[in-house]
């Protein structure tokens, strides 16, 4: 396992190394629960108001301030639920089953100060079914933490305030990270995403009530802005992307690790080379082109390398940081066979619903297969970019979709990106001797 | 292998009581058949289907959208070799053909003794440490084909230390009664009362 790089802003990982963090004993001997505390004290819309202040961006890939997004609950609907997004399964993020193993109380305790905030009845706290350890973590904060009356009836001792919050469990599907097809997994059905609008489950969600859906990472770092207060959070960080971020760099470096850093201001540069983080590419080698924000995210190369790791200025590049999760790939890379990779993941993942990602992801991989396999025809690279423009018209940046959820355009992002700059190597796939196929109207078939 | 045993059943309706809508434990609930039958079979999914009110077909529905419900006889031990990006560029591929080749079976196969069923699987949360794999769902990191065979015959010894498939979490939750809150049902709730504070008025006296 990799600790975080020494660092002086650290929130949300302050307990990875410390042996007990997990434990209540571990969790109050380091503050925990001050967060809670403070908030019973206050006002829940002063609550609110701190983590507004904070401009605290949601963690789980879209990047919505959490703060707005709590906003958008209709008045006097009730009950109000929350729900925890635990599903985490995008190729190349590692954070929130750290964050679920190491820290399950400073979660907890920022569940409860949502629930606070906002008049959120019951919380769901929705684990990815293949994270067996994280349950139990989970499962054992939460049976310590109903004891000594944190959580439950009468939080803390107050006669006003009681909540409860169910562990519950996923099954294996990707698609349930979409936080509608959570809510539809959540009410025991397939995992598939609901039409919109309605846009936002805070207005229409979990048993057609209010419902707040909020990310693992977003949660956690409640307790300290809470504690610490909204403006001091603001202050770290770049304007608009504040607090600190946790990332995963993975791939062809020298020393992959999880490293929470100041959100904005530190570079790809800095966290890909810097040897207090990932230590560079592997000894010899040379950067190819990495992806910034998960397997979704349209790929980087090295004249990015300086942006900052900063949503705007990411969003403005034509790439996402979304879920914190940079892949890093080598002169060695086979990029078809890597773009082949990510386009199975979401091939296999779609649930179905909508035809132009059902259809074209299965499409997509089918001709990467063939190419790959020495099979592809001279023309199959612009029908690549074809079904793509079927799935996402114009396959451009942030990217427009014929599909209900961004599954679909997701699979567009790797061919998109490794064809624009690596035509060539597709090419070299190619047999030399093949012959164009095509019909009469000189249409691929 | 059949219905819900009786403790199976109690745990069942524990789990119940803690959604407010009773369909809402359907996963956790063929999670508990999985764990007690080893995959899910039609009887459980019946019984499930008379414990939160819905019909066995919606049971299977919904049980056969999820990856990790089986609904056939698996091995006793799920080995899911990652093939995600991160592992995948850390010589995944490899670690497969090197398990086909040592198990003798293709993924989604089992092998001949019912000890082992191979399976390449996407992302799991451990990119960091490619390639990486799981056996029922517990990690094994920057896994070399030295360590895959040792894991192999440790599985095949029982000294693996891995419970038999179908068994995550080792602690479940408990709520005592006590201690329970209450299900926030979705039909005639009001404004909870908490909404209702206002500490700084109290203080300013306002």
């Amino acid at each position: 396992m990799n600790a975080p790089a020494p660092s002086d802003l650290r929130i949300i990982t302050s307990r990875f190394d410390t042996d007990d963090g997990h434990t209540l004993a571990g969790y109050e001997r380091t503050g925990g629960y001050g967060g809670l505390r403070r908030a019973l004290a206050m006002a829940p819309a002063d609550v609110h108001g701190e983590v507004r202040a904070a401009s605290l961006l949601g963690r789980g890939g879209a990047g919505f301030p959490a703060g707005v997004k709590w906003g958008f609950c209709p008045p006097e609907v009730w009950p109000r639920y929350l729900v925890v997004n635990g599903d985490e399964s995008e190729p190349g993020t590692y954070k929130d089953r750290l964050l679920m193993e190491r820290d399950p109380h400073q979660l907890l305790e920022g569940c409860l100060i949502a629930c606070y905030a906002l008049g959120l009845s019951q919380c769901f706290l929705y684990v990815r079914g293949e994270m067996a350890h994280a349950q139990e973590r989970l499962a054992a904060a939460l049976n310590e933490a109903y004891d000594a009356g944190y959580v439950g009836a009468n939080v803390l001792g107050a006669e006003d305030f009681s909540v409860d919050i169910t562990l519950h469990w996923g099954a294996g599907a990707y698609i349930v990270g979409e936080e509608t097809a959570l809510i539809e997994s959540l009410e025991g059905n397939r995992g598939m995403p609901r039409l919109k609008p309605p846009y936002f489950p805070a207005s229409i969600g979990l048993y057609g009530k209010p419902t707040i859906v909020n990310n693992v990472e977003t949660l956690s770092n409640l307790p300290w802005i809470v504690a610490n207060g909204g403006a001091a959070f603001a202050a770290m960080g770049a304007e608009s992307s504040t607090g600190t971020r946790v990332f995963a760099v993975s791939g062809h470096v020298a020393a992959p690790g999880v490293f929470e850093v100041p959100f904005g201001t530190t570079t790809f540069r800095d966290i890909i080379f810097d040897p207090r983080y990932a230590g560079g590419m592997r000894p010899g080698r040379t950067l190819k082109t990495f992806i910034p924000g998960g397997a979704s995210a349209p790929w980087f190369f090295e004249e990015q390398l300086d942006l900052p790791l900063e949503k705007a200025a990411v969003d403005k590049a034509g790439s996402m940081l979304g879920s914190g999760a940079i892949v890093v790939m080598d002169d060695t890379t086979d990029v078809v066979e890597a773009c082949h990779n990510v386009v199975r993941f979401f091939a296999r993942e779609s649930c179905g619903k909508c035809t132009p990602c059902r259809e074209g992801t299965s499409w997509l991989e089918k001709i990467l297969s063939r190419i790959l396999a020495g099979q592809g025809r001279p023309q199959d690279l612009d029908l690549l970019m074809d079904v793509c423009d079927n799935i996402s018209p114009g396959v451009s940046w942030p990217p427009r979709q014929t599909t209900i959820c961004p599954l679909g355009p997701s699979a567009v992002s790797p061919i998109a990106s490794a064809l624009e700059r690596f035509r060539a190597d597709f090419e070299a796939y190619l047999p030399a001797t093949a012959v164009s196929v095509t019909t009469a109207s000189g249409a691929a078939p | 292998m059949a219905r819900l045993n009786p403790g199976s059943l109690a745990i069942a309706q524990e789990i119940i009581s803690r959604y407010p809508v009773a369909r809402s434990a359907l996963i956790p609930l063929l999670h508990l058949a999985q764990e007690q039958d080893g995959h899910v079979t039609e009887e459980a999914m019946a019984h499930i289907a008379e414990l939160v009110g819905v019909t066995p077909a919606e049971v299977m529905g919904t049980c056969s959208f999820y990856e990790m419900l089986k609904r056939e006889p698996v091995g006793e031990y799920m080995v899911n070799i990652c093939n995600g990006i991160s592992c995948h560029l850390l010589g995944s591929s490899e670690l497969i053909h090197h398990a086909e080749a040592t198990l003798g079976v293709r993924p989604g196969g089992t092998t001949d003794d019912g000890k082992i069923t191979l399976e390449a699987v996407e992302c799991i949360a451990a990119c960091t440490e490619a390639p990486c794999l799981q056996v029922n769902y517990r990690y094994r990191n920057r896994v070399s084909t030295a360590d895959f065979d040792q894991l192999v015959d440790d599985l095949r010894a029982g000294t693996a230390g891995v419970a038999p498939h179908g068994k995550l979490a080792k602690v479940r939750q408990h709520i005592g009664d006590e201690r329970r809150a209450g299900v926030a049902v979705p039909d005639g709730q009001a404004q909870p009362a908490w909404l209702a504070r206002n500490p700084t008025d109290a203080e300013s006296g306002s």
